[in-house]
């Protein structure tokens, strides 16, 4: 489990590129991650922070090298588009769908109470028929019930009001706040990165700037990020 | 369909019930991957082979197995060369000239057995390898069955699982071009779809999990099979057709329970 590996180099990307369909989506990302960092992704649409996650997951063939970290690691990944929509297509159980991950129903309602799901006796229904608030924790809880290492988020459905005052942000923050659990997130709400992150890179296509997002989200720098269609709002407490 | 010596209905019975019940599994999870068509092309790709058995007397099931590898083989060829045409149009090239292949072979007094099957003719050797070529798919694809359920909601979600979605994907549709190339002896290369789909959709009506709907899936297409060879043996009709209707009926009285 998390919180004895605070400070070492989790994972280390050279130069990687991808070529999608004969076009060059991602062109010589250089980074770094330490153990225990909030990384936010931060880019334009169609700027390759989702290729960027399936390319440190190794989902997506790509040049260049994605190396982590020698010790064990146990990385979850929740990717985009997954939906209520989705999971009602089929009769599959909540219970069924843990299983992927573990068999205990011990295991699987703790971790809906860390997520602050308190309906135990949802384990026999459809994912689909949750409320939207009730799926996203849902989906939180399948991520981080094995006690990830990592955790790769692809844009949590966008400020999306999960009941009571959380919103997926801050429940994400208070899990990974005090333990060493690293956080991916690719994201768009700028807000969120300076709530949250403790890191963020910039990108589109290329590397364009990393570090602590109040040294690296000047106007000047979110200007050359997203263009001139960039609107500033008001980031909420 | 004349009346049957004892022995020979049983055969027909256990022969019907295995490949009526791994045909109903194996459906739901079609079903549940979108791909509840699959088994009709493929039922088609069979016909030359199916004709080739009835023509020199070789058993239908490796004829059929046989042209419907090759027919599967011919349509990945023409994907890495077929230029910008979807796979389902190469699909229906290869499928469609297979069939005008096929007729050319086929002596037309053979005709009925090879498009709706005949349940009358199985050998003991077919019910033994209709048992154990069900029980082995049926152990195999419960093993990959949720995790190919993964697969369908999100891909990206199962690699990221460590799940091999090639491998996954290639087992499956081996279990169903094994299943098609048994159904053909029952049910005739027309009606292969239908077996694998109607009773997995009545099941699907029924269920409130995956595991239900695989077992109500099993049990039913097990069951229209049975009742659709009584129900020949009866009246005198044809068992193929009958063993669809069967499931027809049910998936009739699933819409009653339906709850979506």
């Amino acid at each position: 489990m998390h919180g004895d590996h605070h400070h070492d180099t989790l994972l280390t990307v050279h130069n990687l590129s991808v070529e999608l369909g004969g076009r060059e989506v991602l062109s010589n990302i250089s980074f770094g991650i330490q153990s225990g960092e909030f990384l936010a992704i931060l880019g334009p649409n169609g700027s390759g922070k989702s290729t960027l996650l399936k390319a440190l997951l190794g989902i997506l063939p790509s040049s260049g090298t994605v190396t982590w970290s020698e010790r064990p690691l146990n990385i979850s990944f929740l990717p985009e588009g997954l939906s209520p929509e989705k999971f009602r297509e089929s009769p599959l159980t909540l219970k069924e769908f843990f299983r992927e991950k573990t068999d205990s129903h011990e295991k699987i309602l703790e971790a809906f109470s860390l997520v602050g799901l308190k309906e135990q006796d949802i384990l026999d229904r459809n994912p689909g028929e949750l409320s939207a608030g009730q799926f996203q924790r849902m989906l939180i809880a399948w991520s981080i019930i094995d006690k990830p290492d990592v955790l790769l988020f692809d844009e949590p459905t966008l400020g999306i009001d999960i009941g009571g005052e959380e919103t997926i942000y801050t429940l994400l923050h208070k899990l990974w706040k005090g333990t060493g659990l690293t956080i991916i997130l690719v994201t768009h709400e700028i807000n969120v990165v300076f709530a949250y992150a403790t890191h963020v890179l910039c990108i589109r296509r290329e590397k364009l700037f990393s570090g602590e997002p109040k040294e690296i989200l000047t106007p000047e720098n979110l200007q050359e990020l997203y263009g001139s269609a960039i609107r500033f709002h008001t980031p909420h407490a | 369909m004349p009346d049957m010596p004892l022995s020979q209905l049983s055969l027909s019975l256990v022969t019907a019930f295995f490949i009526g019940g791994i045909a109903g599994f194996l459906g739901s999870l079609m079903i549940t991957r979108r791909m509840a068509l699959v088994s009709g092309p493929l039922g088609h790709l069979a016909l030359p082979g199916v004709a080739l058995g009835l023509v020199y007397s070789f058993d239908i099931f490796w004829g059929a197995l046989a042209t419907i590898a090759i027919g599967s083989f011919f349509i990945w060829l023409l994907t890495l060369r077929g230029g910008r045409l979807p796979v389902e149009a190469l699909t229906a090239v290869v499928f469609s000239s297979t069939v005008a292949l096929g007729f050319l072979i086929l002596p037309i007094e053979e005709a009925e057995r090879a498009l709706i099957g005949d349940i009358t003719t199985v050998t003991p050797f077919d019910a033994l390898l209709a048992i154990v070529l069900s029980i082995v798919l049926f152990i195999i694809i419960r093993r990959i069955y949720l995790r190919s359920v993964l697969l369908g909601i999100s891909t990206e979600l199962a690699l990221s699982r460590g799940i091999n979605a090639r491998k996954y994907n290639f087992i499956f549709l081996v279990g169903i071009a094994l299943v098609v190339a048994m159904e053909v002896k029952i049910v005739g290369i027309l009606l292969t779809a239908a077996l694998m789909a109607i009773p997995a959709a009545a099941a699907s009506n029924f269920s409130r999990s995956m595991t239900q709907y695989r077992n109500l899936g099993l049990l039913f297409g097990g069951a229209s099979a049975v009742m659709g060879v009584c129900i020949a043996e009866a009246t005198g009709l044809a068992a193929g057709p009958l063993i669809i209707l069967t499931g027809t009926v049910l998936f009739l009285a699933s819409l009653l329970f339906a709850e979506r």
